[in-house]
């Protein structure tokens, strides 16, 4: 065991600070040193996609990185995607559209539709599809989640590309 | 009272979006995932290494002395706590951990118990464990003449009745049979125009809830607590109160919404193993199990189905004879409710006049199988609506009108002499044939590539009897907290319950507070399985609303307010107390009627309150160069009575079709000598979202079910039921081929097109 580190990073705007081992997965370091449970850890091997997260701007496998590996970087998880009480188009299109069951899934969905919308904002079908191909879902079938990430993705647009 | 009575509001009814979705969206949903204590130490699992064998001794020396290890705990440490630990559902057989022998590669034999998770997977790795092997079985049909048996002698529940004939058996694998007898099979194959027999198989998989198997355990002043994510936690906490000799008043289990649960968080998974750790450790334990472990906890039956039928040269079905083996691995879990509570309806939603089923739940040396998505049924509609087609095509009838002319009508009595009721069998077929386009032509594909379709009906009995209890609890300011004990695991109960207490109150359903299950609050609930919440506890709620409303109208009198005045809730206690306060309960219960089946024929006119179909329908695609083959189209078609939330009833049926898509085509759990082959989603794939089918669609017939709350009845499983079976008939449609194991793959289709053509590929 090697002793602890100090881990630096801007997680949803906010300065955050922790110590943690070096091999302590950047999931657990943002569950349970940072209390952002929003993130779920499924797999756990990099698979199903449930702790999906943006790491500078682009979509990462929070079970897949070590939190040492995130020092310095800027974070963006579920819990920021909300501005205040007003949900971002993809949390209101999600709860809309009834594209979630269990919600397991949801915040990785979330988090990986937003770093596609954010590279292709006039998106097809098929190109939703393949995007969201990185998170696994056990119990919608997909298709309102097809159709949310549709639909906010006209909203964003219809708003100037604001997200 | 009459439970029909009510008259809806119009909440009933609404696609309203799911009340927990802002929670669930923005991140702050509670699931025991997220669930921590202070001073609470992790448990890693040392899991059995070989399939079968004496435990010689365990080595725990090395592991306890890595630094931050806190203890070892082995299956005799329990011993000395709970005299006798073993648990379940139909049988006491499970150990918390491995006692004397292991009967299953992955099977718990001791836990390693740290603060830092890391240091206990690291000890957990670092216990040896020697064992004397035994000789296995791990085939379903195998295990009832083997002479390696699994447990020395059967131990079913006590208190169940019909389970006593089995007490003390040994020398058998054979946990339970189910017999059903009706008219004489026999002399109908003699004297058949055609007689049919196939057998078909299918595979053990995994519902692989993406929250895996979670439970976290605290005990103080003779008291437990269990937070666990569990589908019925009023069984956990009678369980664990045996296990324990408490009172049910010292055992408190708590549950929040649960990351998928299909089934397998039933019964005792986790809960007796953090029970016992905390005890042992007096400090709480949190045991999360990995998506690896989930593989070695429980499964879906892998089954054998040989199915026999006598039919007329002009297309009736007079005789069937149905031999299933359900493969319930090391532990019986629920396996013999399965073979029991299913195997009455093997013969299919058919009027059939002479019906003989022996209905087997054999132990083997695998992970333990239990309920996932249907409770059995899927594996028998494979087999049924394979055969049933095969039939079909054999007769030149056509697959549509073949059913059409056999199927069970409204008011005939099914094989266990139960008269059906409203299952509107024949609108879900005909919904199910023309959704597809049955009858219609269509391109059949050009050169290699051919096309194909095929449709499949199934049905399933609500598992009776079974009991819901339900409080309504409006507050002084006329607010409604509903508790109820049925979990949310993504199916939305939550709303639909809420809409089901609102519309009897004639309130918003969006005001309605859900207190989830948690047994120090919520009254008793037999449990989120089965289709049953939704009628079974909807029932309980309804009776609990109106017990509230008679007790608002029996204030309303005492205070002089004339009937009819519509007087604010709100308003009457403010009469009676002069201010904010006070509360009415209203308390209802549910259990419906049921008659044991008899034990050597299995007839009984009261089987079940209602029962469920669905049908469907699919367009394929084959490569007959490769085997390749791709799902146009997947039309499924329900039953749900009325519709409480039709949104999310359409949700639920299309997910069921893509987790049923995926035991179909791409699931399995492989094994070499009981060894599994493929516990990982890195090895084991479920359907991601490029593996949907072109078109992929969900309809709802709506009926009304007699007695149901506002009409309604379950729709959980349905979507599973025919999904397998459309699909290997519609491949048998496109290129004459018959896939008869699941999970039905390229090469198996390639190696049926070479053995059809004559030239078939040599064996591995």
């Amino acid at each position: 065991m090697s002793s602890p580190v100090e881990v630096r990073m801007i997680v949803n705007g906010t300065p955050r600070a922790g110590r943690c081992e070096p091999r302590k997965l950047l999931i657990d370091f943002l569950r349970e040193e940072l209390g952002l449970t929003g993130t779920h850890a499924g797999c756990e091997h990099g698979v199903c996609g449930a702790c999906t997260i943006l790491v500078d701007g682009v979509a990462a496998r929070s079970c897949l990185m070590f939190a040492v590996q995130a020092d310095g970087a800027t974070l963006t998880t579920v819990e920021g995607l909300a501005d205040g009480d007003e949900l971002h188009p993809l949390q209101q299109a999600f709860h809309r559209h009834h594209a979630l069951q269990c919600g397991f899934c949801t915040p990785g969905m979330l988090i990986a539709a937003l770093d596609f919308l954010a590279t292709n904002p006039e998106p097809s079908e098929a190109e939703i599809r393949d995007a969201l191909s990185a998170v696994l879902c056990r119990c919608t079938g997909y298709q309102n989640i097809v159709k949310a990430v549709a639909d906010a993705a006209e909203k964003m647009r219809a708003a100037g590309g604001a997200s | 009272m009459n439970d029909t009575a009510f008259v809806s509001t119009g909440q009933v009814g609404r696609s309203l979006p799911r009340v927990e979705a802002r929670a669930k969206v923005t991140g702050t949903a509670e699931y025991i995932h997220n669930f921590r204590l202070p001073g609470m130490l992790i448990g890693k699992i040392c899991r059995s290494t070989v399939p079968h064998g004496r435990i010689r001794h365990i080595d725990t020396s090395a592991a306890a002395a890595i630094p931050g290890v806190y203890a070892i705990v082995t299956g005799e440490d329990i011993r000395k706590i709970i005299p006798d630990p073993y648990y379940g559902p139909a049988f006491h057989d499970q150990p918390i951990l491995a006692l004397d022998k292991v009967r299953f590669v992955g099977e718990p034999v001791a836990v390693a118990l740290a603060a830092d998770p890391h240091i206990a997977e690291n000890a957990a790795r670092a216990i040896t464990v020697e064992y004397d092997e035994l000789p296995a079985v791990y085939d379903e049909v195998e295990a009832v003449t083997a002479t390696a048996y699994v447990h020395d002698v059967l131990k079913p529940a006590g208190t169940f009745a019909d389970l006593k004939h089995l007490v003390g058996r040994r020398q058998t694998n054979v946990a339970l049979d189910f017999h059903l007898r009706r008219g004489d099979v026999e002399a109908e194959f003699a004297a058949a125009d055609h007689v049919f027999a196939h057998e078909f198989r299918t595979q053990q998989v995994m519902h692989t809830p993406l929250e895996p198997f979670v439970s976290v355990a605290e005990a103080a002043n003779g008291a437990v607590t269990i937070h666990t994510a569990s589908q019925n936690p009023s069984f956990v906490r009678v369980e664990i109160a045996r296990l324990l000799g408490l009172k049910e008043n010292r055992v408190r289990v708590r549950t929040a919404f649960l990351g998928g649960g299909f089934g397998g968080k039933l019964y005792i998974k986790l809960e007796a193993l953090v029970t016992a750790l905390t005890l042992i450790a007096q400090r709480p334990v949190k045991v999360s199990l990995t998506m690896e472990e989930q593989f070695f906890t429980i499964t879906r039956h892998p089954c054998t189905f040989r199915i026999k039928s006598a039919v007329t040269k002009d297309g009736r079905v007079t005789a069937r004879k149905c031999e299933v083996y359900y493969n319930g691995g090391a532990y019986a879990d629920i396996g013999p409710r399965v073979a029991q509570k299913s195997g009455f309806a093997a013969a299919g939603p058919y009027d059939i006049a002479n019906v003989h089923i022996d209905s087997f739940e054999t132990y083997t040396n695998r992970p333990p199988a239990g309920a996932l998505r249907g409770f059995g049924t899927p594996q028998l509609v494979w087999a049924y609506e394979s055969h049933t087609d095969l039939i079909a095509r054999a007769l030149s009838l056509d697959p549509v009108e073949f059913r059409r002319r056999n199927l069970l009508r409204d008011g005939r009595p099914q094989a266990t002499g139960t008269v059906m009721r409203d299952a509107p069998l024949a609108a879900v077929l005909e919904r199910a044939a023309a959704a597809i386009g049955w009858g219609q032509p269509f391109d059949r594909g050009s050169g290699p590539v051919k096309r194909g379709r095929g449709i499949a009906i199934g049905f399933k009995a609500s598992i009776s009897p079974t009991a819901s209890v339900a409080i309504v609890n409006l507050s002084g300011d006329g607010s409604c907290t509903l508790y109820c004990g049925t979990v949310d695991m993504g199916q939305g109960s939550t709303t639909a319950m809420a809409q089901i207490a609102a519309d009897c109150l004639g309130i918003e359903a969006e005001t309605v507070r859900v207190i989830a299950a948690d047994t120090d609050v919520t009254p008793y609930d037999m449990g989120t399985l089965g289709s049953r919440s939704t009628y079974h506890m909807g029932l309980a709620i309804q009776r609990a609303a109106a017990d509230a409303k008679a007790k608002l109208a029996a204030l309303a009198a005492e205070l002089g307010v004339p009937e009819g005045t519509n007087l604010p809730i709100a308003e009457l206690f403010r009469r009676k107390y002069g201010a904010q306060a006070g509360n009415i309960i209203g308390t209802g219960s549910f259990m419906p009627s049921h008659k044991s089946p008899d034990p050597q024929t299995g007839q009984t006119d009261d089987a079940t309150p209602y029962w469920m179909s669905a049908a469907t329908g699919c367009e394929v695609e084959v490569d007959t160069e490769t085997g390749r083959f791709r799902i146009l189209r997947l039309v499924n078609v329900a039953d749900c009575g009325t519709a409480i939330n039709p949104r999310i009833v359409e949700t639920q049926l299309t997910g069921a079709t893509v987790m049923q898509l995926g035991f179909t085509v791409y699931e399995g759990m492989e094994f070499t000598d009981g060894q599994l082959r493929n516990p990982s989603f890195a090895e084991y794939k479920i359907p991601g979202i490029r593996d949907m089918p072109a078109r992929l669609e969900g309809e709802i017939v709506t009926s009304r079910q007699g007695g149901g709350p506002f009409g309604a009845k379950g729709v959980g499983e349905s979507g599973t039921y025919a999904v397998s079976p459309a699909i290997a008939n519609a491949i048998h449609d496109a290129v004459g081929v018959r896939i008869s194991a699941l999970p039905i793959t390229a090469e198996k289709v390639y190696r049926a097109l070479r053995e059809a053509a004559g030239n078939p590929l040599p064996e591995d």
